[in-house]
């Protein structure tokens, strides 16, 4: 029988009970969310169990969401089962005061660079990386440039702000 | 007349050496003498040595970031006890171009352009990746001959990925020949993109919905051409390496990798496949209409150097098949069907050029399109395709406005170039360097 959507979040449901939220399905997509405390938990029990068996980690990353207080930063996962042919999408949440979150790489060694990619970028503290320092930045670089906070251009142009890109109120007219 | 042989050197006064005993003299008679002693002391006694570099019985070498065996920009710090590697640490990050910052303030379409300086050896199947990720996400339905044409180019440019990496493999081996040979055949695929879009390495090929312009005829007969004379060469090329035994005595066992170990390492694309995963994107979750075709995945055992080579050579001959299997599909279309090149998505393809200079309708959609201004539905979408390295994937994030909230690459190269240190641990120096060309490791889709 081929696993469905349904089947696996029955699966997660009956073992994590209610800590597990957030269920949805974009574009057919299995996508949940766990506490950040919980990750390595629920990736080993996806990748243990032997109905579910969702053993390659095709991808992770993180995304910076700075209007929400207390879940800044969200951890990416996205995990495929190759025998049953189905992916799904788990995130977990983390403030960015204090971003720790149990690294993935005793599971998957793919984890190391893309932890390390995503601590670069988002300064995300994978707790228990090996080797957890910047990849693709520069050593000296002191701060994490995928955050929201660090805008991409020059802020005194206004034919680039984000009211032109369909953000926010116009600007006044001058 | 005779000659002198030491070129007039024998005519000149015979020099005096000065010999210990009278430097000292020099130096002693000098005022100057004792200073020029103490700098030359000095710096004698303060050589910086690297710390722990005198007990040191091994060799720390650096394997690029420039170096001719790397083909591309990125280092590899190598431990070396003569010419067994004993450790060997992987620095990337030198053409870093922060392709997913600049993707938050572009509007879809200049996306593409950065898409194209991923893997740039098969851009085209990355820039119609991201068109099918924006198809996804904005709910375009592309038409069959749309599809069938994608394929064509996409399987082209695997073509033209494979030759290179299979030949490159060649040369660091010390077979220059042929990757001098096909060279002339990827030229072949060049200009059929030439044909197509306009340009050749970098190539911002097609739209969202579909391709900007029809494909000529002249592009057809060039398509026509290369499977007609490709074949042939891939034959000989074949013949050229693959039961060579000098080529085989240096790939076979070089750099294996067990299905496990590999798929720990999220391994993809013909890397995995010749560990012996059948795993390939184009069949798992076809895209582009892949599942209308008929072909096999090369499959291998060992996962060493020997059998990507075979893999990729493999693959080279099943995407022929599916050139032509597309080429035949598009040329038994009839009537209007034929002439179809784009979906039918007035809000992000833009309208014909006759149009736009003779209707207000059709300027208004060109401005709008052109300056960005079409807002994106609100959504979060992954989508992967089968590129030249494996799955190539974008996970893009929109909130509605007019670029993507947050949008990541998923690049084979980069994930899987961590296990270099583990497929050359204990290997020779020189298979470190097959190792490294037969992963295919593509700057450019490392660094992103």
């Amino acid at each position: 029988m081929a696993l469905t959507n349904e089947t696996i979040k029955e699966r997660l449901i009956a073992k994590f009970g209610d800590q597990l939220s957030h269920f949805e399905e974009p574009y057919g997509l299995l996508t949940f969310e766990a506490p950040k405390e919980l990750n390595l938990k629920v990736l080993q029990h996806l990748f243990d169990d032997e109905e579910l068996r969702f053993q390659f980690l095709t991808d992770l990353t993180a995304v910076h969401y700075p209007d929400q207080p207390g879940r800044e930063l969200a951890v990416v996962y996205h995990l495929h089962n190759l025998i049953d042919n189905i992916r799904l999408r788990f995130k977990v949440y983390t403030a960015s005061a204090q971003p720790d979150v149990f690294t993935a790489t005793q599971l998957y060694s793919s984890a190391n660079w893309m932890e390390r990619e995503t601590y670069d970028f988002f300064g995300i503290n994978f707790v228990g990386h090996p080797n957890l320092k910047r990849i693709l930045n520069v050593d000296e670089m002191d701060y994490f440039p995928l955050r929201k906070e660090y805008p991409l251009e020059d802020q005194t142009r206004i034919d680039k702000d984000d009211a032109m890109f369909g953000r926010g109120p116009l600007p006044a007219a001058q | 007349m005779m000659l002198c042989l030491d070129g007039g050197l024998c005519r000149l006064p015979n020099r005096t050496t000065t010999d210990e005993r009278s430097v000292a003299t020099i130096l002693r008679r000098d005022p100057d003498a004792d200073i020029i002693k103490k700098i030359h002391m000095s710096t004698e006694h303060h050589i910086k040595l690297p710390e722990g570099s005198i007990e040191k019985t091994t060799t720390t070498l650096n394997l690029g970031p420039t170096h001719p065996a790397t083909h591309g920009v990125f280092q590899n710090i190598l431990e070396l006890d003569g010419e067994r590697i004993v450790s060997a640490e992987q620095t990337v990050g030198y053409i870093h171009r922060a392709f997913e910052k600049l993707a938050e303030r572009r509007p879809l379409y200049q996306i593409t352009t950065l898409t194209d300086r991923l893997n740039y050896c098969s851009s085209p199947i990355n820039n119609m990746g991201w068109h099918l990720t924006c198809e996804k996400l904005l709910g375009v339905k592309t038409p069959k001959r749309v599809d069938y044409l994608r394929i064509i180019i996409m399987e082209l440019s695997r073509i033209s990925d494979h030759l290179i990496c299979n030949s490159v493999v060649g040369v660091d081996s010390g077979a220059f020949t042929g990757f001098l040979y096909v060279m002339q055949y990827r030229e072949l695929i060049y200009e059929i993109y030439e044909e197509v879009c306009g340009s050749r390495l970098t190539t911002n090929m097609g739209r969202i919905g579909g391709f900007e312009r029809n494909f000529t005829n002249a592009a057809f007969e060039k398509i026509e051409k290369f499977l007609a004379e490709y074949p042939v060469v891939l034959k000989e090329f074949e013949n050229l390496f693959t039961r060579n035994r000098i080529f085989m005595d240096r790939t076979i066992g070089a750099g294996p990798i067990s299905a496990d170990r590999a798929l720990n390492y999220g391994f993809t694309g013909p890397n995995l496949r010749a560990a012996g995963v059948d795993y390939d994107v184009r069949v798992h979750t076809p895209y582009s209409s892949y599942e209308d075709f008929e072909f096999d995945i090369p499959v291998g055992s060992t996962g060493d150097c020997y059998d990507r080579f075979l893999v990729r050579n493999g693959e080279m001959w099943q995407s022929l098949r599916i050139i032509e299997q597309a080429y035949k599909k598009v040329q038994d279309m009839k009537g209007a069907e034929s002439e179809i090149f784009h979906a039918d998505a007035p809000s992000y393809y833009l309208p014909a050029k006759k149009d736009v200079y003779t209707k207000m309708e059709a300027l208004i959609w060109h401005f709008k399109i052109v300056m960005g201004e079409t807002e994106i539905p609100p959504g979060e979408v992954y989508h992967s395709v089968e590129g030249g390295n494996g799955e190539v994937g974008y996970y893009l994030i929109s909130d509605g406005g007019r670029t993507p909230y947050r949008l990541h690459f998923r690049r084979p190269c980069f994930i899987y170039y961590q296990a270099y240190s583990e497929l050359t641990k204990g290997a020779m120096l020189s298979d470190a360097v097959i190792v490294m060309s037969s992963l295919n490791l593509i700057a450019g889709e490392m660094d992103a």
